[in-house]
């Protein structure tokens, strides 16, 4: 039989073995929040942002450029409208990413947005995204998807330019060729 | 109420008896060593020249995700707590572990580990292939099936070395011979309490890593896909959060031994033994909040990579005052240079440079350039091979002839120590100008102007593989014809209560604790 002392130690660095297997799990959403508070990793927010009544602020010129680019064996076309943008902080702009699936079958994509300098990520809101939800594209459709954002007026005087990046990931369930 | 050990095969499967549990410990992780070295060799053959001659790329790839593997979680640490199971009750006078029973379970667990993880060798679509780091998603998206298979293995034997740890913290803490404070503890039993404690503390985050793998392979959820909202970069900072932890867990211990070895040869007691405590504690703490200088290439803001860089590059302070500690040690002694001393002081000097180049990998703006090079494989090999490798040989030379009553050869112990380091040095150290050159690890080909650096590098592999093989021959040669020898002490410097039982070690010791003054 074990002796109380050994027991009670024995008892206690279980728990922490259990504690730690917790620990290595509860990191997910530690990051995530600490991604979120800090805008590093370039991380956008994942919703619609609400516009507010702002002034425009014409005297500074961000440049926003866009990258539109396929993950793995994704093989849709996708690219920007534009390339790039020249907008004023608060000013709201629309613009537009073209998709077309040339597959012989219904595919479903998820854009997943990048923003670099990742600093930028907590200035840029985005009230209307194509990356929210899933894209569903038939066989051979094609779609212009829209993107709204404003730059908030207090980017950082440091930064002019703005890169946002989406990768467009395959997320079908299960790829047959559809009957219509 | 002493009894001996049972009769035939069923001893070794039964027994809760520490040596004979400590024996296969060592005995299993030198057979992992051998597969491991095995793999090594294969690697090293493929890369004797540019150009693809003896294996496919992606068994190439099959072979360094399993040498790494093979040579991390089988070999070395498994060494270890062997070596922990034999002399940590020895030497702070306890009749054996405090968990007999469990002990036995988490020896057993190890070759089922194993087996499963060796196994996906010989599976359609072959081993784990995206190295010993499994990176997701190249682990979990572009895996071979196998992967599954090696999730497995990691778990039961995370869950064995965990229980081993437990089994000697529950041991340092409670079975000590009245007297014997913590801190106239030998030295080797206080880098194992603390190694003990690393491993309780990381060895459930890497479980914890391996089932959120399982769980985007298998069920559908996205901890490390981005297009289901997970991050790859998240998988990096779980492993390293684990990783770096675990690369102490390798070398306390070996700390540890070279700490027992240096003051006996050099007929003077440890110097400076409470900051040596205090050092191991230090470099503990430290490698809990370093884990990101292991991903400075993932794009982290400057901020955190200046605070990784500097953290990191704290360590060296302990680290350093451990070595001066063993030249003081050995400044002005009666120093003899026995097989066992000769790897502790090329233990001291050998990590010594690995701790220089670890220095150098530290600096954030240097390692966008050295990371994922040659440089670092020559680093980790300066401190896992001289440092864990060569302070498990000069522990087995070391604690032979008490274990078994024989005296090993020592010229053939003094042949194996030189063919070793000439071989480990031939084969590592042109490594690091490859990898300054720009050369890639992992890689099956390379580029010309890397080939006689490489030749060098692969001779040097075979050599030292080969002395691996007269390390065998000495220990069976030692117990089969060995010189016997019924000294309690066998070296006259040594000190600590393992030198005050009989040679060989009867079945049975301390079963009457001893007075500690």
């Amino acid at each position: 039989m074990l002796d109380k002392a050994t027991s009670k130690l024995v008892k206690k660095l279980v728990l922490a073995v259990v504690g730690m297997f917790g620990f290595g799990f509860m990191l997910v959403p530690i990051y995530d929040v600490f991604c979120d508070l800090t805008g590093l990793n370039g991380k956008t927010a994942s919703s619609a942002y609400e516009a507010v009544d702002v002034k425009i602020d014409t005297s500074r010129t961000i440049t926003v450029q866009f990258i539109a680019s396929n993950n793995d064996k994704m093989n849709w076309a996708f690219k920007p409208e534009k390339t790039m943008i020249k907008v004023h902080p608060g000013q709201a702009v629309s613009t537009s990413f073209f998709a077309k699936n040339p597959a012989a079958y219904t595919m479903d994509a998820q854009a997943i947005p990048s923003i670099s300098p990742g600093r930028a990520a907590e200035y840029f809101h985005k009230t209307e995204c194509f990356c929210f939800n899933q894209q569903t594209l038939a066989a051979g459709e094609s779609l212009d998807m829209p993107l709204q954002f404003i730059v908030d007026q207090d980017l950082p005087k440091s930064i002019k330019t703005i890169t946002l990046s989406y990768t467009l990931f395959d997320v079908t369930e299960n790829k047959v060729a559809s009957s219509d | 109420m002493a009894h001996g050990p049972a009769k035939g095969i069923s001893r070794w499967f039964l027994t809760t008896n520490h040596k004979d549990i400590g024996a296969l410990y060592l005995w299993f992780s030198f057979a992992m060593f051998l597969t491991g070295g095995t793999f090594a060799m294969i690697i090293r053959a493929e890369l004797f020249q540019p150009g693809l001659q003896l294996i496919e790329p992606n068994f190439f790839n099959q072979m360094t995700t399993m040498h790494g593997l093979i040579m991390v979680f089988g070999a070395i640490m498994p060494a270890f707590v062997g070596l922990a199971n034999y002399m940590i009750p020895l030497m702070i006078g306890a009749p054996d572990m405090a968990l007999p029973r469990m002990n036995n379970l988490s020896f057993w667990l190890l070759p089922f580990a194993f087996a499963v993880l060796l196994s996906s060798l010989f599976m359609e679509g072959g081993a784990p292939n995206f190295g010993w780091t499994f990176y997701a998603p190249l682990s979990t998206t572009y895996a071979p099936p196998s992967v599954t298979f090696f999730i497995f293995g990691v778990h039961i034997m995370g869950i064995s070395s965990i229980m081993g740890s437990i089994n000697i913290i529950a041991t340092v803490m409670n079975l000590r011979a009245p007297g014997m404070t913590l801190m106239k503890m030998p030295l080797f039993v206080w880098t194992w309490l603390i190694t003990a404690f690393l491993l309780v503390a990381v060895m459930p985050v890497l479980a914890g890593a391996v089932t959120m793998m399982l769980m985007d392979i298998h069920f559908g959820t996205s901890f490390f896909s981005a297009a289901g909202g997970g991050d790859p970069v998240l998988f990096q900072h779980i492993f390293w959060f684990f990783g770096h932890p675990e690369v102490y867990i390798i070398i306390l211990p070996g700390f540890g031994v070279v700490s027992e070895i240096i003051p006996t040869f050099s007929r003077k007691p440890l110097f400076g033994y409470a900051s040596m405590v205090y050092a191991t504690a230090a470099i503990a703490f430290l490698s809990f909040i370093v884990w990101a200088h292991h991903m400075f290439t993932v794009g982290m803001p400057v901020v955190g990579e200046l605070y990784f860089m500097w953290a990191t590059m704290l360590i060296a302070i302990p680290t350093a005052a451990k070595v001066f500690n063993w030249i003081t040690t050995m400044f002005k002694g009666s120093i003899t240079f026995e097989t066992p001393m000769l790897f502790s002081i090329a233990f001291v000097f050998l990590f010594t440079i690995g701790g220089f180049t670890g220095v150098m990998l530290a600096i954030a703006p240097a390692d966008m350039q050295y990371h994922d090079s040659y440089f670092v494989v020559a680093h980790f090999h300066y401190t896992m091979v001289a440092g864990a490798i060569f302070s498990l040989s000069a522990a087995v030379y070391y604690w032979l002839p008490k274990w078994t009553g024989r005296m090993y050869n020592e010229t053939m112990g003094k042949v194996h120590f030189w063919v070793g380091f000439i071989g480990f040095n031939l084969a590592f150290f042109p490594q690091h100008f490859v990898g300054l050159a720009g050369m890639p690890r992992r890689i099956p080909d390379y580029a010309l102007q890397f080939a006689d650096f490489n030749m060098m590098s692969s001779i040097g592999a075979f050599i030292y593989g080969a002395s691996q093989l007269l390390f065998l021959y000495n220990v069976i040669a030692t117990i089969r014809s060995g010189k016997e020898t019924t000294d309690e002490k066998t070296w006259e410097g040594a000190n600590g209560l393992e030198w005050t039982q009989p040679s060989p070690l009867p079945y049975h010791t301390f079963t009457t604790p001893p007075e500690i003054k």
